[in-house]
């Protein structure tokens, strides 16, 4: 067992890398969630977005446009089931399930020629002097453009719930539809618009995955991250930050376990790999022992003649 | 064009197709662990599939699945493809062994080729490749071209195959650089881009300047190659689109010739069950170009080992070597028994780490 091979700095590093996606995707259902509405498709928008990130941005030749691709992706599933739920008033948790059933069986479709290709490379960012310092250099200043696009989804998110107008509509959506109907909010366009959102950041935390943390196309290489998503919301306690915690320690768990095995921890490697979801879970459960609860109409349809 | 046209025109054009399969057709199935598109393991076995359809031609019919999850979903795979009139079935991944036979029993004309295990039945043979050979090659490279002398190793389940190509390399990396050191992960896995990925980044930060993987994918490769000054080897296929770095050299496997000749024989009526392990002198195990990032003299040496391999006057596993906890295996001169080595469970003398039991 050799701990000194293990460099703090470069595990930071890598941990935000590995805990972007499911920051992404958990970030956008936060979103939802505040407004009142229970999406478990996450999972199959992110595999729709990390596909269509991937397919864009090799018939482009430009990452970039395929992170918008993915985000178009997403949220363009995530509008059927808007339609779903809001309009047609279907169940939102089997409007939900199916939704992420349909996603993992429309990316393999759509992924099918392009298994085993190399995307194009995003730049890492590069500023001359901050780059280069030791320790908050490779920590804060030489990640890929979308890592901090995640962090600053986060800022914004918790901005935009706490200060603006805006943020408190939404919230009262989630929190009483009826009463926020008969002020005059229209409930079915704030949900619609949060949920075209929550699809965006799903669909962009895919790409994520395909276009840079990997970067490969395969089929379910999402491998469960949306429903980790969908859990970390919950034990977030619907808090922007409390999600951002989470993610990084999810992540952080998941590459420092590899790194123990590496290093040759004699820890059986089973135990290892079922470390992140077990801590990360227990501290969340800690941390909401508070009494922030659900938003109060979380999962309930609402229509205007009720 | 109306659904009911549609629907009519694709039921007929299936009944042609049925009727055009002719009765003397030699049907063959392959049963696959990944997609053919992974680069690697199941890749070359769709080459060898296309190799007999070209063989072959109009008297040979070919199927596969791929993505089979090794396990009870597999048998139900084979079982579809035996029912549907296969008179062959490859099934090409370790963890098919027990499904392959449970099938086996239930279908006693059908004729069963269960790639790297050990069991077999009358109508069951089993075929694998020393890749072992191959492994003493980039093991060679690996300890002559490594600066750091940390070498990282993904293998992916702690079965006697993968445990083989660790202490192989291992051998041959040790005994051209007495301070190289091996750091290895297990990730479980066949083939999973994104764990691949991550655990080559993490042996590249914790100071490995050379991965070897005995996964599938070419994630790792394009983490060596994001990371610079890293080299890999391909797996299985050649992946040379990483060539000629961070990709120095490769294994490539080549099942062509076997898939033919087993082919033959079923149409032959010759087909008989046996084990086979060819290694590089039989063409089943080949070396990827070496690449220009190797220096000459340390290209010809390991051309020399591979030589030596192939015309079998140098074993892999050649005494003295000891066990990990230090008792004596092999004494100066004695090669390795293939018992031995088809059940191999243990690590060389200093090798560190335990394998996961």
């Amino acid at each position: 067992m050799d701990l000194s091979a293990i460099n703090p700095v470069l595990l930071v590093a890598s941990l935000m890398v590995a805990a972007t996606p499911l920051l992404l995707a958990a970030i956008g259902e936060l979103v939802v969630e505040r407004s009142g509405v229970l999406n478990l498709g996450v999972e199959g928008m992110m595999i729709t977005g990390a596909i269509a990130g991937f397919a864009i941005s090799v018939e482009t030749g430009s990452p970039y446009v395929g992170i918008l691709a993915a985000a178009i992706a997403g949220a363009g599933l995530s509008f059927l089931f808007a339609f779903l739920t809001q309009f047609a008033l279907a169940n939102q948790v089997a409007s939900g399930l199916a939704l992420t059933l349909f996603g993992l069986g429309l990316s393999a479709l759509m992924g099918q020629g392009y298994v085993g290709i190399r995307p194009p490379e995003m730049a890492r960012l590069d500023i001359p002097v901050l780059s280069d310092l030791p320790v908050i250099g490779p920590i804060l200043f030489s990640h890929d453009p979308v890592l901090y696009l995640g962090l600053a989804l986060t800022a914004g998110v918790w901005g935009f719930l706490k200060f603006t107008r805006g943020g408190l509509i939404l919230r009262a959506v989630g929190e009483n539809h009826d009463a926020a109907h008969a002020l005059g909010y229209s409930v079915i366009r704030v949900r619609v618009l949060a949920i075209l959102f929550g699809g965006a950041c799903a669909g962009v935390g895919g790409a994520y995955i395909s276009l840079i943390r990997v970067p490969q196309w395969t089929e379910g290489m999402t491998a469960g991250i949306g429903w980790i998503a969908l859990a970390l919301v919950v034990f977030a306690s619907w808090k922007p930050w409390r999600a951002l915690l989470g993610a990084y320690l999810f992540g952080g768990i998941n590459v420092l376990q590899l790194n123990l095995q590496a290093a040759g921890v004699a820890i059986p490697v089973e135990y290892l790999a079922m470390s992140p979801y077990l801590i990360t879970i227990l501290v969340l459960v800690i941390m909401s022992a508070d009494k922030s609860g659900a938003p109060a109409s979380l999962g309930r349809s609402f229509h205007a003649s009720q | 064009m109306k659904l009911t046209q549609l629907l009519t025109s694709a039921a007929v054009a299936l009944g042609l197709a049925t009727t055009a399969i002719a009765e003397d057709k030699t049907k063959v199935g392959f049963v696959y662990v990944g997609p053919v598109g992974d680069g690697g393991w199941t890749y070359e076995h769709n080459q060898g599939r296309l190799a007999v359809e070209e063989e072959f031609g109009d008297k040979v019919e070919t199927v596969f699945v791929e993505s089979v999850p090794e396990g009870p979903d597999s048998e139900r795979v084979m079982t579809q493809m035996a029912l549907n009139g296969a008179d062959l079935i490859f099934t090409t991944s370790f963890g098919y062994m027990d499904p392959t036979i449970n099938v086996a029993k239930k279908f006693p004309n059908v004729k069963f080729e269960h790639a790297t295990g050990y069991k077999t039945a009358p109508n069951v043979s089993v075929y694998s490749a020393r890749f072992y050979e191959g492994r003493a090659v980039q093991g060679h490279i690996a300890g002559k071209m490594t600066k750091s002398n940390i070498v990282g190793y993904i293998g992916s389940y702690p079965i006697p195959e993968v445990i083989r190509g660790i202490n192989s390399a291992f051998i041959h990396a040790r005994k051209v650089n007495p301070d190289v050191q091996f750091k290895i992960i297990w990730a479980y896995t066949w083939f999973d881009p994104a764990k691949e990925a991550d655990a080559a980044k993490v042996l590249i930060e914790q100071g490995a300047d050379v991965i070897l993987q005995h996964t599938d994918s070419t994630a790792p490769q394009a983490a060596a190659q994001a990371a610079g000054n890293v080299i890999t080897f391909g797996q299985a296929s050649d992946m040379s689109e990483y060539a000629p770095l961070p990709r120095v050299s490769s294994i490539i496997d080549d099942w062509a010739p076997y898939y033919i000749a087993r082919t033959k024989a079923v149409m032959d009526g010759t087909w008989e069950s046996k084990s086979t392990w060819d290694g590089i002198g039989a063409g089943m195990v080949g070396i990827g170009e070496i690449s220009s990032a190797v220096p000459a003299d340390v290209k010809a040496e390991a051309l020399a080992l591979k030589a030596a391999l192939a015309d079998g006057s140098y074993h892999a596993f050649t005494g003295p070597i000891n066990k990990q906890d230090g008792s004596a295996w092999l004494a100066e001169g004695e090669t390795a028994d293939d018992g031995t080595l088809a059940g191999m469970n243990f690590y060389v003398e200093g090798i560190t780490g335990d394998i996961p039991q």
